[in-house]
């Protein structure tokens, strides 16, 4: 039994059915804040919202939130996503981001995702590094029934990302998930180890990885924009996972990436089962962060 | 973004000195820069009003507006409060006058509790004691082999036996303890969400089992906004006593830390600098304010003048 967040309903009764007026400016102002939207996207947002106040006239706060609303999620322009898999087989992905945001369990969540929709799906457990996290990806692999190659601790992650392309090209596998360690993108030294993995796969698939999914946790803040900087930089993440929206954080910092760098909200985590995997939805994405 | 929150506040008063004296309105204006700064920072919204508001009358109180160097005045201001608020001196762990001590890790899924466990039995071993750790994460897959790990690199027992919930474990590790003549009994925990009843009641009922002489809640430094309610959330439901910052070995400013401080008066006990298990340190309220600042090395400057 959860209780839910008690910001999305205090915020219904500010506004529901109430006139506008200026002083709801700075209400507007605190739920973008409290959504991790950070300075720069607030101001774009609320200087928009002005304009377009300032336009129409609206009575009603709902109005206003309506107007708001459209703004938000108009930046996640409505073109339909490249799809998922490559045409040539296999595909292969490869899991990053900072410390302790999700990958290997989102790792787990995608093979699983991939296997029930009928693609034979392989996961490599490259890193090498964290205590026990090769055992974690195999308990993962087991749970969603795929095999998962890997080598001992302190093996050289580059050289099990090799082993996993090859096998799943070996066994005709449809998509490899390589999974790496976290690592703080401020430290040049493991920014470059993954680089080198990428380099690695590519001597064996000149076109991989085919996605790159830079995991972000929802209870990040303004960290997050530059987490995206520089793994975007360093390795072309063509996608984001948001994990742990089943908390109380809404992600606001998701929207900023997807403003300033133009990186794709993919998918959501919305919990640590197998199945907590969903597609992400601009619409309810934004109604969560303006509490509705 | 600003690396030098004093020059920027510079320009702003040199652009209204041009119009003459700086007035009240002139140091509100440029407390305006200082808000931006702190919400970049990831500081709470609502701390930062506050917050604000307080620098604000001090400001106006003093005499910086007739100084040659209100930005320095203002930004000295702002430094002493941020200090102030996340308390002046360095905060111990307490060892109970009666061993074991009972230190729980409790936190977020991800901010680095089993970690943070196995570096803290480290420094306590190097202390003289005689730490040993208690696996109660019987949910995460192989967060139990994370912890022996970590208990073999330090060379410090793990507790933790197939089948037993996490009550009977941490009552377990009680047990073992007193057999085997260990004076700190650290307990990981798996990682929950705050909103999560029945997870956070499962909290209670191993307190109730072993009561904590601390209860430590290990926070991730780039937590935005959230920081509070979670912190907010643990609080009202265990004995929290403190608070591990993780991973500031990053860029992130850690505005957390003092959102934290600020609304639920807990004090931040260490700071977690790294992945090996030697990376914890001493939490420093003056270093984390410049930190949250984006400042080092101007605040320097400004205590040499
Ligand atoms: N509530 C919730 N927890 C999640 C979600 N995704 C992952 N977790 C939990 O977050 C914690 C960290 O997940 P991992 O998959 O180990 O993260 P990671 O990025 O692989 O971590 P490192 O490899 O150590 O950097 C685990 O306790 C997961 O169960 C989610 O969507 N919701
Ligand atoms: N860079 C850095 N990484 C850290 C620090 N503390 C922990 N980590 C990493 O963060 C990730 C998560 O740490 P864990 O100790 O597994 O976190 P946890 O809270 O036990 O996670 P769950 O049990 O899944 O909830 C791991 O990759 C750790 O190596 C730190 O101070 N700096
Ligand atoms: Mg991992
Ligand atoms: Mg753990």
């Amino acid at each position: 039994t959860r209780t839910r967040d008690s910001l999305g309903g205090r915020l219904r009764t500010l506004f529901q059915g109430r006139q506008w007026d200026d002083s709801l400016w700075d209400q507007l102002e605190e739920i973008l804040f409290e959504a991790d939207l950070g300075y720069d996207t607030v101001d774009y947002l609320l200087t928009q919202l002005r304009e377009e106040v300032r336009i129409s006239h609206p009575q009603r706060a709902d109005d206003v939130m309506e107007l708001l609303r459209h703004i938000m999620v108009d930046l996640f322009e409505k073109a339909s996503d490249p799809t998922l898999l490559d045409p040539q087989r296999p595909s292969i992905w490869l899991m990053v981001g900072v410390n302790g945001t999700g990958k290997t369990t989102t790792a787990g969540k995608f093979a699983y995702m991939m296997k029930r929709q009928g693609y034979q799906v392989i996961l490599g457990a490259a890193d090498t590094f964290r205590a026990a996290a090769v055992e974690q990806l195999q308990e993962w692999g087991q749970r969603a029934g795929v095999d998962v190659i890997s080598q001992g601790a302190g093996a050289d992650s580059a050289a099990v990302a090799y082993d996993t392309v090859q096998a799943a090209i070996a066994r005709s596998r449809d998509l490899a998930i390589i999974d790496t360690a976290g690592r703080l993108h401020n430290k040049s030294n493991l920014m470059q180890e993954l680089q080198k993995v990428v380099r690695v796969i590519r001597r064996e698939r000149p076109d991989a990885p085919h996605q790159v999914w830079l995991v972000i946790d929802a209870t990040t803040g303004q960290n997050g924009l530059a987490q995206a900087q520089v793994f975007l930089e360093a390795v072309q993440v063509t996608g984001i996972v948001l994990t742990k929206l089943d908390g109380t954080a809404k992600g606001g910092i998701a929207l900023s990436i997807k403003r300033e760098l133009g990186v794709p909200i993919r998918f959501i985590g919305v919990g640590e089962k197998v199945e907590d995997l969903m597609p992400f939805d601009a619409e309810s994405y934004v109604r969560a962060i303006l509490g509705d | 973004m600003f690396d030098n929150l004093t020059e920027k506040l510079q320009n702003t008063f040199k652009r209204m000195r041009n119009k003459g004296r700086l007035t009240e309105d002139d140091v509100r204006e440029g407390l305006r820069d200082v808000r931006m700064a702190l919400l970049e920072a990831d500081v709470n919204f609502k701390v930062v009003k506050d917050f604000l508001s307080r620098v604000e009358q001090e400001a106006i109180g003093q005499d910086i507006l007739e100084s040659l160097t209100p930005a320095q005045g203002v930004v000295r201001i702002v430094r002493d409060q941020l200090t102030e608020l996340m308390g002046n001196h360095v905060e111990r762990i307490k060892m109970a006058s009666n061993p074991p001590t009972v230190i729980y890790l409790v936190g977020l899924q991800g901010s680095g509790k089993t970690t943070s466990t196995a570096k803290l039995a480290k420094m306590l071993k190097q202390q003289g004691r005689q730490p040993l750790m208690v696996a109660t994460d019987i949910y995460r897959p192989a967060a139990v082999d994370q912890l022996q790990a970590l208990g073999q690199q330090i060379g410090v027992p793990v507790i933790y036996e197939d089948g037993l919930s996490p009550v009977q474990l941490v009552r377990e590790g009680w047990q073992r303890s007193r057999q085997m003549a260990k004076d700190v009994i650290l307990v990981d925990t798996a990682g929950r969400l705050h909103i999560d009843n029945a997870l956070m009641d499962e909290l209670v009922q191993m307190q109730k089992e072993v009561p904590a002489h601390e209860t430590l809640l290990v926070v991730d430094a780039m937590t935005g906004q959230d920081a509070v309610r979670v912190a907010k959330a643990f609080k009202e439901t265990l004995p929290v006593t403190g608070v591990i910052l993780t991973k500031l070995d990053g860029d992130a400013r850690g505005g957390a830390a003092l959102s934290i401080r600020a609304v639920t008066d807990l004090p931040i006990k260490l700071i977690a600098t790294g992945e090996k298990v030697d990376a914890l340190e001493a939490f420093q309220p003056d270093r984390m304010a410049s930190r949250i600042l984006g400042m080092g090395d101007v605040l320097t400057l400004i205590e040499k003048a």
